[in-house]
């Protein structure tokens, strides 16, 4: 699969000038929602804890981003770091509730704490501006003294910079000891903590990491959609990455973002061929996928052998 | 009159609140307990059972007693179907179970708003009930009176079985260890088959019942789904008590919801979270560590 990166990455760049403003936008959203889809495949594929709740870390970010979008500053940079700060310190409060659960149970528990910051969402209205959501963000400047981004294809070349560093950072640390710890307490903890490593802290240090990546993404979501609300942070979204995370192949965290934008797309297809029965096909999509997609992998890796 | 009294009709709603969920997350602790299945759907189930209730209610008991078996019948075959749908899932395979149990909730949510339309169904209750009545001073609604005292029936009930009959030994000790009843010659397929039926039936039974309190609606499924986790989380697992403890956290879930409310109306969107965080944080390392690790 590594001959399709180079060519993935040239048709990338070349994709706003190729088609229209408006795919342009939602080809930005779909990068934002891959790298959020990135920190969940961190959590799910490496360290092995299945979550639903990375759109919690997201959301935090994603309106600490807009709060300091429209009251202070417009700098891409203080943006980005603000949204990922935010993240990691949500990811780090909540550290304490799903550190010892494993398995079933850590999905249980970030279902539940994605699903109460979207009730907060929707409830805080001095901050989220409730369920009619938060608009008026103006364009950043990716840096200070470089022009504002106001053209769809600024700011979705902006955020494939900013994706394409986070992802090379990612799969460069996971390449070394880090990785090699966090597989380490995916298949065989015990083994593990009877060598002396520290398999909580470990996992703690690889959840804050995930929340910094999905509030950063958070912090892109302003930039590239200029709006947010409650709905963009729903359980389905959390749904939608992990099927997407899955159909890339859960250790990976570049084909999360492939499986990201299969998923989005195959959603934005179907609502557009029964308009109106959109969940219902998407559903049979979950479906078919949790049947179709073990036996695929299989026959692929007999194939590949 | 003294300063209590302004609260005395949300902890009465909280009681009947937390009764209703209660039922829902006994359900729920079922099918997560001993099948190890997170089951997405059984807010959906719910909503079936509320949906049932709306329709067929006309405000006599006998209209009652039929949305009751109706629902309670259509969600149990609601929770067998899944395990049927569930069979060639490996057990351990929790990621596969989301997808499936989530596609079955989207695309059943999707249905009962096609068949039911999306507003919100208004839901008779029997008209001998339907009306308020004296307490302390206050006029209270009759049916969540006799909601309450359904309600706690059914939890007694259900401890009962928990702790009394064959198939609740079973159940025990199909939490405990899975691999062990299986080799005293109990199909796991059929325990799961159970499991998922009972837990369905518990969801219809909550939905036609607590229809007049969480009513039938495009968001019935994913607000009871939500509650009903958060008191799993709160209730955990402590081995045989788990009926006990989930009937604990149920109720403290519904008098922050009603109670918590109208004491402190700013912080509460916040004060689930709270809650998740104080008992979680204060339950010892040692026993969260007692949850199933698989």
């Amino acid at each position: 699969m590594r001959w399709l990166i180079a060519p993935a990455v040239l048709a990338a760049v070349a994709a706003p000038w190729l088609a229209d403003p408006y795919t342009t936008a939602t080809l930005a959203r779909i990068l934002v929602l891959g790298l959020v889809a990135a920190s969940v495949a961190l959590l799910t594929g490496v360290a092995g804890l299945p979550t639903l709740g990375q759109t919690a870390p997201f959301a935090a970010g994603a309106y600490a981003a807009a709060t300091l979008a429209l009251h202070s500053s417009s700098v891409g940079v203080t943006q980005l770091l603000m949204g990922a700060s935010v993240g990691a310190a949500f990811a780090a409060l909540t550290t304490p509730l799903v550190v010892y659960a494993r398995g079933v149970v850590f999905l249980m528990i970030t279902l539940a704490i994605g699903e109460l910051v979207v009730t907060a969402a929707s409830r805080w209205r001095s901050v989220t501006g409730g369920t009619d959501g938060l608009a008026g963000m103006p364009s950043p400047r990716p840096l200070w003294g470089l022009p504002i981004l106001d053209t769809d294809r600024a700011r979705y070349l902006y955020a494939l910079a900013v994706v394409g560093v986070v992802l090379c950072v990612v799969v460069l640390l996971l390449r070394g000891p880090a990785g090699m710890y966090l597989r380490g307490c995916r298949d065989d903890e015990a083994r593990m903590r009877a060598s002396g490593h520290p398999v909580g802290a470990y996992l703690a240090i690889a959840y804050i990491a995930a929340g910094a990546i999905a509030g950063l993404a958070g912090s892109l979501l302003v930039t590239t959609q200029q709006y947010l609300s409650p709905a963009d942070f729903g359980f389905d979204v959390a749904a939608l990455l992990l099927l997407g995370v899955v159909i890339g192949g859960a250790g990976s965290v570049v084909g999360a973002i492939a499986g990201t934008a299969v998923v989005l797309a195959a959603r934005d297809w179907l609502s557009g061929l029964l308009p109106g029965r959109g969940p219902l096909l998407l559903g049979a999509l979950f479906i078919a996928a949790a049947y179709v997609l073990p036996r695929l992998r299989f026959m692929l890796r007999r194939v590949v052998a | 009159m003294n300063q209590v009294d302004p609260y005395l009709i949300p902890a009465l709603d909280g009681v009947a609140y937390g009764l209703l969920l209660f039922v829902v997350a006994a359900g729920l602790v079922l099918s997560f307990g001993v099948a190890g299945i997170l089951n997405l759907a059984h807010g959906t189930l719910y909503a079936i059972g509320a949906y049932v209730a709306a329709i067929l209610s006309d405000g006599s008991w006998l209209a009652l007693l039929l949305a009751l078996a109706v629902g309670v019948g259509a969600a149990t075959a609601g929770g067998a179907a899944l395990s049927g749908m569930l069979a060639p899932v490996p057990r351990g395979d929790h990621l596969t179970q989301a997808l499936l149990t989530f596609g079955v909730a989207l695309a059943g949510g999707s249905l009962l708003v096609m068949a039911f339309g999306a507003e919100n169904l208004p839901v008779r209750v029997p008209a001998t009930v339907d009306r308020p009545v004296d307490l302390a001073g206050h006029a209270y609604a009759g049916y969540r009176l006799v909601f309450i005292a359904v309600a706690a029936a059914l939890a007694l009930a259900l401890h009962a079985v928990v702790t009394r009959t064959r198939a609740g030994m079973l159940v025990r000790a199909a939490v405990d260890d899975p691999d062990m009843v299986a080799c005293l010659g109990v199909n796991p397929e059929r325990v799961r088959l159970g499991v998922l039926a009972a837990s369905g039936a518990l969801a219809g039974a909550a939905g036609v019942l607590g229809a007049p309190i969480i009513g039938p609606g495009p968001s019935t499924a994913a607000t009871v789904l939500l509650l009903s986790l958060v008191v799993v989380v709160l209730g955990g697992r402590n081995g045989h008590s788990s009926v006990v403890a989930t009937l604990v956290a149920a109720l403290a879930v519904g008098q922050i919801q009603t109670l918590g409310v109208a004491l402190a109306p700013t912080a509460a969107p916040f004060l689930l979270f709270a809650a998740m965080a104080a008992v979680l944080a204060a339950r010892s390392h040692g026993l969260i560590r007692r949850w199933s690790p698989a």
